[in-house]
């Protein structure tokens, strides 16, 4: 579903990635994990396309098609879905607005016709309640005064009214309670757990593994995939550390 | 008999159109005064009215523990300028949202003078431009505080988006303090669309002219969320900036 292949990019011409490869089949969640500055952000911004994240050599394609040939609003609409690790403020917009046209954008460019109004605010009611948000917080701005996990459990929501069919979470866990850790581990699995969906888990630790679990994990380090392994490979680097289990 | 006519080197007028100003200025001379009386409140809402020259002058007068808030939008086709000049009582309360949306080459500007007269007395200033083309867009706004208006508190908040090279945002908050305790706050900046709230909006399928549209108009649309009856306000505004984004 996703391949990417020796991809290499830079940001400020400073090289971050230098050759990942990369093939998440759909039906699978994978984890990538690693150490600060091994680029784990840097795959996200590239997957969705953030300018200024240059791809200098290799490829990364979806579903067949190239996607770093794509605009970040293709990408969402082709169904890449990019979970931010942190959430951006929007003052001035509610979230229902933001939403609402983002969605209608998205089903616009496939060829859907738009959700009404009131359609649109019971997917988006449905979507919060699942995730234990106050629907009421979807009349404010964009994550203006939203906490923390409230903005990672805001993404969440998202996801759910997006409905992609891949997702990026750039370190959903970070930042949230248990309590919250485990109502965005039911999501992922609720909204992304089929057959015809895949996931890309970046995170730092092994504990939203234990919600959601990985069919692969993937040790990122200085910008190139240095081990792969099942989900026993989490427990060891949670262990051990990534400076012993890269070794 | 009509005021005399203004010149660019009265401060007040310096980034004026007079040129434009000129035909109308009989008609428009006068200003209007209003006074809100001691305790009481007033809501008002200026919205932009037919015409390529818009000139709208007020002067106000709030009384012991009276309450004003204006909401303002300031969009004409040629020239705009709203001038407002109020006093404030003993424990008045003052608040102006007000928006310049300027495009071509048209010049639109808001020039207040707020005089803080008796003790304790506040004023909130929130005023924000969008222009594009070669339009230009100004907020002079002086606050006096008068020897022996204590506890004053006085705010003005500037903020300009610039959405294209040739516009032209004079943002100028001046300050004239006769008493020792008091609170007079200002900022300014001027700006061009935030990089990753653009990112943000196309991530989440927006395509760039969208969501560059929705990220002007939420610059704009705070202005309006504290009032009672904003939808004629609201639907002005986006009227206005469709034509400049």
């Amino acid at each position: 579903m996703l391949d990417i292949s020796n991809l290499h990019a830079t940001v400020a011409d400073k090289p971050i990635l230098n050759g990942v490869t990369l093939h998440v089949p759909a039906g699978q969640v994978h984890a990538i994990m690693g150490p600060n500055g091994s680029g784990k952000s840097t795959l996200a911004y590239v997957l969705a396309g953030r300018p200024g994240y240059e791809v200098t050599q290799g490829s990364a394609s979806f579903e067949g098609r190239d996607l770093i040939a794509m605009e970040p609003h293709e990408r969402a609409a082709a169904g890449l879905f990019l979970g931010f690790q942190y959430p951006v403020e929007i003052p001035g917009i509610s979230y229902l607005q933001f939403l609402r046209e983002s969605l209608n954008s998205q089903r616009r460019s496939r060829g859907e016709a738009d959700l009404s109004g009131a359609e649109f605010i019971r997917v988006a009611r449905a979507q919060a309640e699942l995730l234990g948000m106050d629907a009421e917080m979807l009349k404010r701005p964009v994550n203006v005064g939203f906490s923390g996990g409230e903005k990672k459990r805001a993404e969440m929501v998202q996801m759910g009214i997006m409905n992609p069919k891949f997702a990026v979470l750039d370190e959903t866990d970070s930042g949230l309670d248990i309590d919250a850790l485990k109502a965005v581990g039911a999501g992922i699995n609720r909204i992304m757990r089929s057959p015809d969906k895949g996931v890309l888990l970046i995170t730092h630790y092994q504990r939203l593994l234990d919600y959601v679990e990985p069919d692969r994990v993937h040790v990122l380090q200085a910008g190139q995939i240095v081990r792969h392994g099942g989900p026993e490979l989490a427990h060891e680097l949670e262990r051990e550390g990534y400076a012993e289990a890269a070794a | 008999m009509t005021a005399p006519f203004p010149t660019h080197k009265q401060e007040a007028w310096r980034y004026a159109d007079l040129d434009a100003l000129k035909p109308v200025w009989e008609q428009f001379a006068e200003p209007v005064t209003l006074t809100v009386g001691a305790g009481g409140s007033l809501e008002e809402m200026w919205l932009p009215v037919a015409g390529d020259v818009q000139l709208r002058r007020v002067q106000m007068a709030l009384e012991d523990g009276a309450r004003a808030r204006i909401f303002a939008l300031n969009a004409a086709q040629h020239y705009g300028r709203i001038e407002l000049e109020i006093s404030l009582a003993q424990g008045a309360d003052f608040e102006l949202f007000a928006a310049n949306i300027g495009t071509g080459l048209s010049t639109n500007e808001i020039v207040t003078n707020v005089k803080h007269v008796g003790v304790g007395g506040r004023s909130r200033q929130v005023v924000r431009s969008v222009l594009n083309g070669k339009a230009v867009g100004s907020y002079l706004g002086k606050v006096e505080v008068a020897r022996g208006a204590q506890q004053t508190d006085a705010e003005q908040s500037v903020k300009a988006m610039l959405l294209d090279r040739g516009a032209t945002a004079n943002c100028k908050p001046e300050l004239e303090i006769f008493a020792d305790d008091v609170k007079c706050a200002h900022g300014a900046s001027v700006g061009e669309l935030d990089a990753m709230q653009l990112f943000y909006a196309e991530s989440r399928g927006l395509d760039p002219a969208s969501a560059r549209a929705l990220l002007v108009e939420g610059f704009v649309m705070g202005l309006w969320d504290s009032a009672e009856q904003a939808d004629a306000i609201r639907e002005a505004a986006r009227e206005a900036l469709r034509r400049v984004v």
